[in-house]
C-alpha cells in the first residue's frame, strides 16, 4: 500500500507542478526567501498578476 | 540576485576519483558534478541490445515485402533510435559544442521572480516544453505524406529528428540560455547585425501568419458539414470561459481541479454532439459551410487576442496541455494493444511519379516540406529561445529538454504516420484527394480511387458511405487537411484497443475535438504573439508609432490585432474559396515557411558555433542547415519557376490569367468567372509569398556567411554571450537521478531553511 500511495503522490505532484497548482506556493517560498518582510499577494491576487503578465508578453504555442 | 557585469569568482573544485564536485560557495553543497567514470559493462550491454533490437526493427520495416508489417515494429525502431541518438549523438553535441556548466546560473536562477522566471524541476519543464512545441503539425504532416508510402516518411521523421530537429531545438535552447533567454529574433540581430536581424524578424512574422492560416484551414476542413464536430468544438468556448471564471473568482490556483472538470465537460460535449447532430435543429444550426466556419474562426481569433487571457486563453491552454499529454499516451498504448498492420505500401507509385492527389511534387523536396513538425520544425526555435530558458534549472538539463523534447514530438509524428498507414488505401485517397478529383460523392469518389491503380481490392461506393456512417458522419469524401484521416485512424486503433466498434464514432469526434483544440490554442496564442511582434517592430520605426510600445494602449493593440487577423484570415478565406483545393496548394507553403524558419534558426546557431571557435564542429548544425536549405530553396524554386501548372504558382497564375483575358468563363478547375478570378488572385498571393520567404532567408544566410567568414579571419562582431553568474542551486541532469546526484541532492535538502530550492524538487 505504501508504494501505491507514494506513486500516487508522485503523480499528483507532477500534474500539480505541470498545470500550475504549486505556483502560488512556489511564489510564497520565493518571497519569503528573497524578500522577507515584504507584503505577499493573496492567491487570487497572485494569479491576477500572472495573467496580466501573460497579457503583456504571451508565450507562443507551436503548431 | 547576481549582477550580470561582475566577473565570476573561481569555483571551488573537489576531485574524488573520477568525479569532480564543484562549489561556488564554500558554505554550500556542490552545485555541479562532473562525472568522468568509464562506461560500465552493464551500460555497454544495455545499449548494445537496444542497438540490436533497433536494427532488427528497421530491417523488418525496410525489407519486409509481400507481407504486412505490424505497426509495433515502427514503435520499436523509433524508440531505439531516439534512445541511441539521445545517448550518443546528443552527448557528442553536449561535450563538443554546448559544454554545459552547472556552476553557471541559468536565466531562471539569475532573474528568479517567483512568477515567470523560476528554476523548475527538469521533469516538469520537459512536460511544459513538450506541451509548448507539440501541436497539430506533427499529427497532420505525416498523414498527408502517407501518399508516398510509409517508408520514406518513417525514415525522415526518425532520422531527421535525430540529426536535424533535436539538434536545432537543443542548440537554440543552449545559445539562448547563455544569452539570458533572448529570443531568436534578438539573437539574430546580435549575432548577424541589423540587416540579417531585421530580415529574420520580418521572416518570423510572415511565417507565423501563414502557419496560422493553414492551421485554420485544417480545422475548417475537419468541421465543415459536420454538425457533431462543430457542436463539440463550439462547446469548448463556454467550457473554457467557465473554467476561467472558476479560477478567477471561485477557487484561484486550483488548476488541476478545474482542468479535470473541464475535461469531463468536454467529454460530455463530445457525446452530446452525437445526439445534437441527430436532431433537426442541431443539423440546421451546426451544419456550417467552409466559408462560414472560416469567418467564425477569424472572429474568434480576433476576440481571443484582445480578450483578457484569464477568461479564454489560459483555461484553453490548460485543457490543451492536459489533452495533449493524455491523448498521445492513450494513442501509444492503443497502438501497442491493438497492434494494427500497415495497409499502405512501403513506397507508393506517387513517390516516384510526383503526381499524387494529396499534394503535388516529387519526393524530393516535397516529402521533407510536408513533414515539417515531427522531423525539423522551425517554430520550436521560438519556444526554445525565450520561453524555456526562463524555467531552466541547470545547463546540464538542456539535453533532456531540448533534444529529448523534440524526440518525443517526433514519436508523436510516428504515431500519426501509423494511424494513416493502417487505413484501407482506397479509403485514404477518398478522404484526402481534393473535391475537384473525387466529385465529392461516394460513387464518383469510388470510381476515382479505383482508377488510381492502388494495390488491394477495389472499393465500392457503399463501403465509403459505411465508413462515414461508422464514425457518425454523412460523408468522408474529400475531407482533406489530415485531421479527419488521423481521427479515422485513431478511431480504428482506439476502438480496437478499448471499447469495441460501438465507440468508433465517439473516438472519431474525440480525436477531431482534440486536434481542433490544439489548433485553436495555437491560433489564440499565435495571433497574440504576432500582434506583439508587429507592434514591437512598428514602434521601432519611431514617430507617433512609438506609442505602440505601451501595451495598455487599447487602440494600438486592437489595430495590430486586426492587421494580424486580417493577414491570416484573408489567406484562410483564400484557401477555402480556392477551386484548386486549399490544402493541396497551401500546405506546401506552410511546410516551406516552417522549414525556412528552421533555416534561420540553424543559421544563427551555426554562426554562433563558428564564432565560439568551434569550426571543427560546425558541421553538427551545418549539415542539417545545408540539407534544409537545399530542400526549401528547391521547393521555393519549383513553386516559383516550375512550368508544371500543378506545381508552379506563377505558371498557374499566367495560364488562368490568359484564360481570363481571352474572355473565357471557365478554365481548368475554375467553373465560372468568379472562380477564375479567385485562382488568378490566389496564385498571385501564393507566388508572392513564396518569393518573400525565399528572399528573406537568402538575406539571412548571406549575412551569416559574411559574419562567419569575418569571424574565421579573426575580425568582425564579437560573440554576444553574457558573462556567467555563479549558480547557487543544484539539480540532477538525468531524467532519473544518478546515485551521485541523489547524494548531493540530499545534502541540499538537508540545509534548513533551504536557501534556494527549485520548484517541485520539494515535492518528495
Amino acid at each position: 500500500m505504501g508504494r501505491v500511495s507514494a506513486f500516487a503522490d508522485k503523480i499528483r505532484w507532477y500534474v500539480g507542478s505541470l498545470m500550475g497548482d504549486s505556483h502560488y506556493r512556489r511564489y510564497v517560498e520565493y518571497q519569503n526567501r528573497a524578500h522577507p518582510g515584504e507584503p505577499l499577494l493573496s492567491e487570487s491576487g497572485y494569479w491576477r498578476m500572472r495573467h496580466d503578465m501573460t497579457d503583456r508578453s504571451p508565450t507562443p504555442r507551436c503548431c | 540576485m547576481g549582477s550580470p557585469t561582475t566577473a565570476p569568482p573561481e569555483p571551488i573544485e573537489e576531485i574524488r576519483g573520477d568525479v569532480t564536485y564543484i562549489r561556488t560557495d564554500k558554505n554550500l553543497p556542490p552545485v555541479a558534478i562532473v562525472d568522468r567514470s568509464p562506461i560500465t559493462t552493464r551500460h555497454k550491454l544495455v545499449f548494445g541490445s537496444i542497438a540490436v533490437l533497433g536494427s532488427l526493427a528497421w530491417a523488418v520495416i525496410a525489407f519486409m515485402r509481400g507481407e504486412t508489417v505490424n505497426a509495433v515494429w515502427f514503435v520499436i525502431a523509433a524508440i531505439c533510435t531516439y534512445v541511441l541518438g539521445f545517448r550518443f549523438y546528443g552527448r557528442l553535441i553536449e561535450m563538443k559544442i554546448v559544454r554545459p556548466r552547472d556552476d553557471y546560473a541559468t536565466p531562471a536562477e539569475i532573474y528568479e521572480n517567483g512568477t515567470d522566471y523560476m528554476p523548475t524541476d527538469r521533469r516538469v519543464l520537459y512536460g511544459h516544453h513538450f506541451a509548448a512545441i507539440a501541436g497539430a503539425g506533427p499529427l497532420v504532416g505525416p498523414v498527408l505524406a502517407t501518399q508516398m508510402g510509409y517508408l520514406p516518411s518513417a525514415i525522415w521523421i526518425i532520422i531527421g529528428a535525430v540529426f536535424a530537429g533535436c539538434v536545432q531545438d537543443y542548440l537554440v535552447l543552449a545559445i539562448s540560455t547563455r544569452r539570458r533567454g533572448r529570443s531568436l529574433g534578438q539573437m539574430a540581430r546580435d549575432e548577424l547585425g541589423p540587416i540579417g536581424g531585421t530580415a529574420a524578424i520580418i521572416g518570423v512574422l510572415v511565417i507565423m501568419v501563414i502557419l496560422l492560416a493553414v492551421l485554420g484551414l485544417v480545422v475548417v476542413n475537419a468541421l465543415a458539414e459536420s454538425p457533431w464536430g462543430v457542436f463539440s468544438i463550439a462547446m469548448t468556448i463556454p467550457i473554457a470561459i467557465f473554467m476561467g471564471l472558476y479560477l478567477r473568482y471561485l477557487r484561484p490556483g486550483r488548476v488541476t481541479e478545474v482542468t479535470l472538470l473541464g475535461i469531463v465537460l468536454l467529454l460530455i460535449a463530445v457525446v452530446a454532439g452525437g445526439w445534437v447532430a441527430q436532431t433537426t435543429w442541431g443539423t440546421e444550426w451546426f451544419t456550417l459551410s467552409k466559408s462560414t466556419l472560416s469567418w467564425c474562426i477569424i472572429i474568434y481569433g480576433f476576440a481571443a487576442s484582445v480578450m483578457p487571457v484569464w477568461l479564454l486563453l489560459a483555461p484553453r491552454d490548460y485543457l490543451s496541455t492536459f489533452m495533449k499529454v493524455g491523448t498521445i499516451a492513450l494513442l501509444a498504448l492503443g497502438i501497442v494493444i491493438a497492434r494494427p498492420v500497415m495497409q499502405a505500401p512501403a513506397i507508393s507509385q506517387f513517390a516516384k511519379s510526383g503526381a499524387g492527389p494529396v499534394f503535388a511534387g516529387s519526393l524530393f523536396p516535397f516529402l521533407f516540406i510536408t513533414i515539417a513538425c515531427g522531423a525539423l520544425s522551425g517554430f520550436h526555435s521560438l519556444i526554445a529561445s525565450g520561453t524555456t530558458p526562463k524555467l531552466l534549472e541547470k545547463e546540464g538539463q538542456m539535453r533532456l529538454i531540448g533534444y529529448g523534447g523534440m524526440a518525443t514530438e517526433s514519436f508523436v509524428a510516428v504515431m500519426a504516420l501509423i494511424t494513416a498507414s493502417i487505413l484501407n488505401q482506397h479509403l485514404y485517397f477518398a478522404i484526402n484527394a481534393p473535391g475537384a478529383q473525387t466529385g465529392r460523392a461516394a460513387q464518383s469518389a469510388a470510381e476515382y480511387v479505383n482508377g488510381l491503380g492502388l494495390s488491394g481490392r477495389a472499393i465500392t461506393a457503399a463501403e465509403i458511405t459505411d465508413a462515414a456512417n461508422s464514425v457518425g458522419e454523412k460523408s468522408i469524401v474529400s475531407r482533406t487537411g489530415g485531421a479527419p484521416t488521423l481521427a479515422f485512424g485513431m478511431a480504428e486503433v482506439l476502438s480496437k484497443a478499448f471499447g469495441g466498434s460501438g465507440l468508433k464514432a465517439f473516438w472519431y469526434h474525440f480525436a477531431i475535438m482534440f486536434e481542433a483544440l490544439f489548433i485553436l490554442t495555437t491560433v489564440d496564442a499565435g495571433t497574440r504573439v504576432a500582434r506583439f511582434m508587429l507592434s514591437d517592430g512598428l514602434s521601432n520605426l519611431g514617430g507617433p508609432l512609438r506609442r505602440l510600445h505601451d501595451p495598455s494602449w487599447k487602440v494600438g493593440a486592437w489595430t495590430c490585432s486586426l492587421i494580424v487577423v486580417g493577414a491570416w484570415g484573408s489567406i484562410l478565406l483564400m484557401g477555402v474559396s480556392d477551386p484548386l483545393g486549399g490544402i493541396n496548394t497551401l500546405f506546401p507553403l506552410f511546410g516551406i515557411a516552417n522549414q525556412l524558419l528552421a533555416a534561420i534558426a540553424l543559421t544563427v546557431v551555426t554562426v554562433v558555433v563558428i564564432k565560439m571557435g568551434l569550426l571543427k564542429w560546425a558541421w553538427i548544425p551545418g549539415v542539417p542547415l545545408l540539407w534544409d536549405l537545399a530542400v526549401t530553396l528547391t521547393a521555393s524554386w519549383q513553386k516559383i519557376f516550375s512550368g508544371d501548372p500543378k506545381l508552379g504558382y506563377w505558371t498557374q497564375h499566367f495560364q488562368y490569367r490568359g484564360a481570363q483575358e481571352s474572355g473565357k468563363t471557365s478554365f481548368g478547375s475554375a467553373k465560372d468567372a468568379d472562380q477564375l478570378s479567385d485562382v488568378v488572385r490566389n496564385t498571385f498571393i501564393q507566388g508572392t509569398l513564396s518569393i518573400v520567404f525565399a528572399v528573406v532567408v537568402i538575406i539571412v544566410v548571406i549575412t551569416a556567411v559574411i559574419t562567419a567568414l569575418r569571424s574565421i579571419r579573426g575580425s568582425g562582431r564579437p560573440l554576444a554571450a553574457e558573462n556567467p553568474v555563479p549558480s547557487r542551486i543544484f539539480g540532477p541532469a538525468r531524467l532519473v537521478a544518478t546515485p551521485l546526484e541523489r547524494e548531493v541532492q540530499k545534502q541540499w535538502d538537508a540545509l534548513a531553511p533551504s536557501p534556494t530550492k527549485s520548484v517541485g524538487t520539494s515535492g518528495h
